[in-house]
């Protein structure tokens, strides 16, 4: 399997990893069985991410998928977080192999899933804004 | 402590080619260059040197020379003793195979594909250990099986199977019995006529030979279809020019596996055991296997909570070379069919190290995985979210 030196160094140097104790908005996705969960926290200033953190339970790609999505979304619009696609996040870590794909839609599901929780508790229906969350699935 | 540390702790996925295997194969590349079916001396030398390492490998397991038969490795070997065996049979009515549920994917595979071709497969559970019992062959064996084929030992967990009970079983009912010794040979004593082994698959890479080299074993009066048809080469079993220097290195990598096992066991027993002392020592963690009955060198643990991946990765940066599961599954993104055979939930088979050690591992090597490797399990649990779970206890 062969791994980009950008995906190496957000693993081996994650980017953002930790908790944000009073988060605005905490999303999770992934399952233990499938090897692996994501969780986000963000801290929302002005309609902006002002603030991100990650924990990630999963294989090397999951973890530097993690770590660049937060980079990619620190300081942005909230709309702007929401149009990140797993497809720049692959682009932005010089490639994955194909079977690590996956991670890089989880990555862009959690951050959905964080922005959703931020609606949802500010009492707004994230649905039109967000969409649904996609429910990545393994063979386990 | 350097950064140029390496310690390869991978040796059921290979090894490197030894020295004295090595020195054994040079002269047949640029010196000894001749086909084997050739008449004149330089062939006759290379056709010599194909007896000799025939003769070392059959003598290796206790079989004889014409048994033996040259592949281009291990899966070859599974593929072509399974396959051979169905077909030779299948006409006679026996249309039945028993396996166990933890084989090698080229034992396993090689089953599903069969069993689309209308052949009846029974996988073995092997228990919480990891070991087939002989009483489950005895109980699966019918009037129309074939072939009974269980491994030696498990690539992923190390655990040496009751061959010798099976193989009296198998003779005793009549049913041809195959193992892949893969991992075995070099590790326990193999004899062919003693344990009842029928059929039996070796690799070369595995025991400091070069890869693509490999035989199967079949025992004298078995006749199984020709795998490769040419120029009669192995007998005319296995058509095409002989691979000349993996087969000399082959020859002289059995015959100094099966040398000293027992030293060279002992001492390589002696590094796990203590390797398996210190690992669980680390919250959480769990040896996948049963402890005795398990190959020298093989260490399988299960930290909760955990990636295997991503440790592996980890341990990478710090110069020690692992696997979780077995390197064929890495990559896919299903746990390992063994951990997972010997009832591990899928999230604790998906957080498991393999470490595979030899006699050539040394104190010091065992000494830096110990030093190394809480802390990056500890690392990776702190970002974690699935270990937080389990610390609060909100996991299972």
């Amino acid at each position: 399997m062969e791994y980009s030196d950008k995906v190496l160094d957000h693993f081996s140097n994650p980017r953002n990893v930790g908790e944000i104790p009073d988060a605005d908005g905490v999303g999770e996705v992934g399952s233990p069985a499938c090897g692996d969960i994501m969780k986000m926290y963000i801290k929302v200033k002005d309609g902006k991410i002002a603030d991100v953190k990650f924990k990630t339970f999963g294989c090397g790609a999951a973890i530097a998928t993690s770590s660049m999505a937060t980079e990619l979304i620190k300081g942005k619009p909230l709309e702007e977080a929401l149009k990140l696609t797993n497809k720049a996040v692959v682009e932005a870590l010089e490639g994955l192999p194909p079977v690590k794909i996956h991670c890089s839609v989880l990555a862009e599901q959690a951050i959905k899933a964080a922005i959703s929780d931020y609606y949802t508790r500010l009492g707004i229906d994230p649905l039109p804004i967000v969409g649904p969350i996609q429910d990545t699935h393994c063979h386990a | 402590m350097s950064m140029e540390r390496f310690v390869y702790a991978d040796n059921a996925a290979t090894t490197p080619v030894s020295e004295i295997v090595l020195n054994a194969m040079l002269p047949y590349f640029r010196e000894e260059y001749g086909n084997a079916s050739s008449i004149y001396r330089k062939g006759r030398n290379a056709a010599k040197a194909i007896r000799l390492a025939r003769e070392k490998v059959a003598k290796g397991i206790g079989a004889r020379p014409e048994e033996i038969f040259f592949t281009s490795g291990g899966s070859e070997a599974d593929n072509w003793a399974i396959k051979g065996v169905v077909q030779a049979l299948a006409k006679k009515g026996k249309k039945h195979i028993i396996t166990s549920a933890f084989e090698h994917h080229a034992v396993l595979h090689v089953c599903e594909s069969l069993e689309k071709e209308g052949i009846d497969v029974t996988y073995l559970s092997v228990g919480p250990l990891g070991i087939v019992k002989p009483q489950d062959v005895a109980a699966a064996i019918r009037e129309d099986t074939a072939l009974v084929t269980i491994m030696y030992a498990n690539n992923e967990i190390g655990t040496i199977q009751p061959i010798a009970e099976i193989g009296k079983i198998c003779r005793e009912k009549g049913v041809l019995f195959h193992t892949d010794a893969v991992q075995a040979l070099g590790n326990v004593e193999i004899d062919v006529v003693a344990q009842n082994i029928d059929l039996l698959s070796m690799s070369g890479h595995k025991i400091h030979a070069p890869k693509g080299i490999g035989a199967l074993y079949i025992r004298k009066g078995i006749r199984i279809p020709n795998l490769i048809h040419g120029g009669g080469q192995e007998g005319g079993h296995r058509a095409g020019t002989e691979n000349v220097p993996s087969i000399v290195g082959l020859g002289v990598a059995v015959e100094e596996a099966v040398k000293d096992i027992e030293q060279r066991a002992a001492k390589t027993r002696k590094m796990r055991e203590r390797l398996i002392d210190g690992i669980l020592q680390i919250p959480r963690t769990r040896l996948n296997g049963d402890r005795e009955h398990r190959l020298p060198g093989n260490v399988n643990v299960s930290f909760e909570g955990v990636e295997g991946e991503s440790l592996l990765l980890k341990l990478d940066l710090k110069g020690i070379a692992a696997s979780s599961g077995s390197a064929c599954t890495s990559g896919s993104l299903d746990p390992s069919h063994v951990l997972l055979a010997i009832g591990l939930e899928p999230e604790v088979a998906h957080g498991s190290l393999r470490l595979t050690i030899n006699d050539l591992t040394t104190d010091e090597d065992v000494d830096y995985i110990l030093e190394v490797l809480p802390g990056v399990v500890e690392e990776l649990r702190a970002m974690s979210p699935l270990w937080e779970k389990i610390v609060k206890g909100e996991h299972q």
